[in-house]
């Protein structure tokens, strides 16, 4: 089932009187269960794209689908509700709420979806045990190790069931060890899942754990390579 | 909810010293208005039941054609058989005393110095004149009987360099439109603790003031204390007969209810001024945090939360600074507001009297719970009006610039 389909996007930047082309025309379609590398050299639209089909921007023209649904268009609080019922993020930054516990930090997604306590705490326990986090589940992220927060920012974009994670160089601020630890989580948890992954990245050590690899230059997919193994 | 509460009271902690300043404004400020509140209230509450209990009385009844600004003698416009009259006053059920009153102009003179004086005859035994027989400073007070006793405000004696016992010459215009002078004793020394009504009434019998003037078996006006003031226009009904005026407390002290008002309504504007300046520390605190917090809006964006719920959090911290900023403010207003209302705000206005409003030389405050509710609202409202504009900034983030953010 294609969980992510895109249809000739372009996406312009323009900043006084100059236009920056970031995506000159790209059409894409992800399955579920992919785990799939957008790779490319800085300035190729990897993040653009995935900021597209994330629902965190809007594509200047061309459409973007999540679960068949078009979202190009969408009003600002529509597209949050998008991100909160469908789509995880994992940043390139450990992008956790500083002021909160790993627990709170997983919770938060579930708490805006409105689910119930028992719920809450079933799925929160659930998920840090599944990425080895389940005792530092009261620690704050000034507490934790980076590459422990980016494994609490994977189990957060797992809380609500969503059909496709998004990840923008995950492993960018980690050293070679721990990157290695997430990027295995992630692709245990595909495994286990069947959750869809999708992450940009340009570093090599990375790119050898996706199944398929996208590629971008200058705005254009070159490669798009199709799912090649299953892991 | 509760968790949105959590996460705002978090972030206030962030910044420890920066929130408990900002709250710390907010406080001071609503310390400032309950100071002036209660210190407001203090001065015209006091000053009205000054101006009840020294001079009108919360009902008096006089002639339809007395004239209060001459001070009138003539018979026709003043009261016949006024203990009668009393009498019949008193024994209505409200009435809690009814006693003659005659007022004169008069001039006090000294071997050295002279004075204006406003003579008041009063009956010494009536429980209406209690204010003045607890105030007596020097002496004693006077008897029904006294022919030849005066008393005198401590401010007037004090101009006047008088003492108890001492020598005084009293003129006073008289019925018939003639001045008379009598030689007096200054019986006693009375103090109100109001300058404006101590420096200048002087007080005799009402017998020897009827005979001194020449109004004989006459007087100004009945003064009448009420049980419950709520019970006025019953009183009025009842005293109405033909010939008679009765006037309510408010209508003789009309300058100083209108001022109250007057008063209060400006110092509405007064209030909204001093916490819209302390305002701006919060407007200022709340721009800060979100600009230091971009990158984490972006984050709350990205998860899903809607603009609204990022606002509620902005706008729970500010009604968080709100609280820490009123219960600040309680304490420190608290503490000054019981200081001033047990030993007062010393006060320089003697001359106050003469326009017709009494004030004592000290301000006690008096707070409300009333005052109180209405002030810490007011400190809320604004506190989260201040912190509405950073709330909608933050709101409005888009969260792909948000997330670009540096951190």
């Amino acid at each position: 089932m294609e969980v992510a389909k895109i249809e000739n996007v372009t996406r312009t930047f323009t900043i006084g009187k100059i236009e920056t082309h970031a995506l000159r025309g790209v059409s894409l379609s992800v399955e579920g269960g992919e785990f799939t590398a957008l790779v490319g050299p800085s300035g190729s639209g990897k993040t653009t794209l995935l900021q597209l089909i994330g629902c965190l921007d809007q594509p200047t023209t061309g459409k973007v689908f999540i679960d068949g649904r078009d979202v190009s268009q969408l009003s600002r609080n529509e597209r949050a509700d998008v991100r909160r019922s469908k789509l995880g993020f994992v940043f390139q930054f450990f992008a956790l709420i500083p002021t909160l516990t790993a627990y709170e930090n997983v919770e938060m997604p579930l708490l805006l979806s409105g689910n119930g306590t028992a719920d809450r705490q079933a799925r929160v326990a659930e998920l840090l045990d599944a990425v080895g986090l389940s005792e530092r589940a009261h620690h704050r992220p000034d507490q934790m190790s980076g590459g422990e927060q980016q494994r609490v920012a994977v189990a957060r974009a797992l809380a609500t069931h969503p059909s496709l994670i998004l990840a923008d160089e995950p492993t960018a601020n980690l050293d070679t060890a721990n990157g290695e630890t997430v990027m295995q989580t992630m692709m245990r948890l595909n495994q286990e899942t069947g959750v869809t992954f999708v992450f940009a990245t340009h570093d090599p050590r990375v790119i050898k754990f996706a199944r398929r690899v996208i590629t971008l230059r200058d705005g254009l997919i070159v490669e798009n390579g199709s799912q090649a193994k299953n892991a | 909810m509760i968790q949105m509460l959590r996460l705002a009271f978090r972030n206030l902690g962030r910044h420890r010293r920066r929130s408990f300043f900002s709250a710390l404004a907010m406080g001071m400020a609503l310390a400032l208005l309950l100071m002036m509140a209660s210190v407001l209230k203090g001065e015209y509450g006091d000053a009205i039941d000054l101006a009840v209990r020294l001079q009108s009385g919360h009902l008096q009844l006089r002639s339809a054609s007395y004239d209060e600004v001459k001070t009138s003698l003539k018979w026709e416009d003043l009261i016949e058989n006024p203990d009668q009259v009393a009498a019949q006053v008193a024994s209505i059920g409200p009435v809690a005393v009814a006693t003659p009153r005659l007022y004169a102009s008069g001039f006090v003179t000294t071997r050295d110095e002279s004075d204006g004086v406003r003579v008041i005859g009063i009956d010494p035994t009536s429980a209406a004149n209690d204010p003045y027989r607890e105030g007596m400073r020097e002496g004693e007070f006077l008897a029904p009987d006294d022919r030849d006793g005066l008393l005198i405000g401590w401010a007037l004696a004090n101009r006047l360099g008088l003492s108890a016992g001492d020598q005084v010459s009293l003129s006073v215009n008289t019925s018939n439109g003639d001045v008379d002078e009598q030689s007096f004793t200054v019986r006693g020394i009375y103090s109100t603790g109001t300058s404006g009504f101590d420096g200048f009434t002087v007080f005799l019998p009402l017998a020897k003031a009827q005979a001194f003037t020449r109004a004989e078996n006459h007087a100004s006006t009945i003064f009448v204390l009420l049980k419950d003031t709520a019970q006025t226009e019953a009183v009025i009904a009842a005293l109405q007969a033909p010939g008679y005026e009765l006037l309510t407390w408010q209508e003789m002290n009309q300058l100083l209810v209108q001022t109250e008002e007057l008063s209060s309504s400006y110092m509405v504007f007064f209030y909204l001024i001093v916490l819209g300046i302390a305002a701006t520390v919060i407007v200022n605190t709340q721009i800060m945090s979100v600009y230091e917090r971009t990158r984490e809006i972006g984050i709350l964006s990205a998860i899903g939360m809607r603009g609204r719920r990022v606002m509620t959090i902005f706008l729970a911290e500010s009604g968080l600074l709100a609280v820490g900023g009123i219960l600040l403010g309680l304490a420190i207003g608290g503490a000054v507001v019981a200081y001033f209302t047990r030993y007062g705000l010393p006060l320089d206005i003697e001359d106050f009297g003469i326009t017709g409003m009494l004030f004592r030389d000290k301000i006690y405050a008096w707070l409300t719970v009333q005052d109180t509710v209405r002030l810490s609202l007011m400190t809320f409202l604004i506190t989260l009006l201040a912190g509405l504009y950073p709330a909608v900034l933050a709101s409005r983030m888009e969260p792909i610039a948000a997330l670009r953010a540096e951190k």
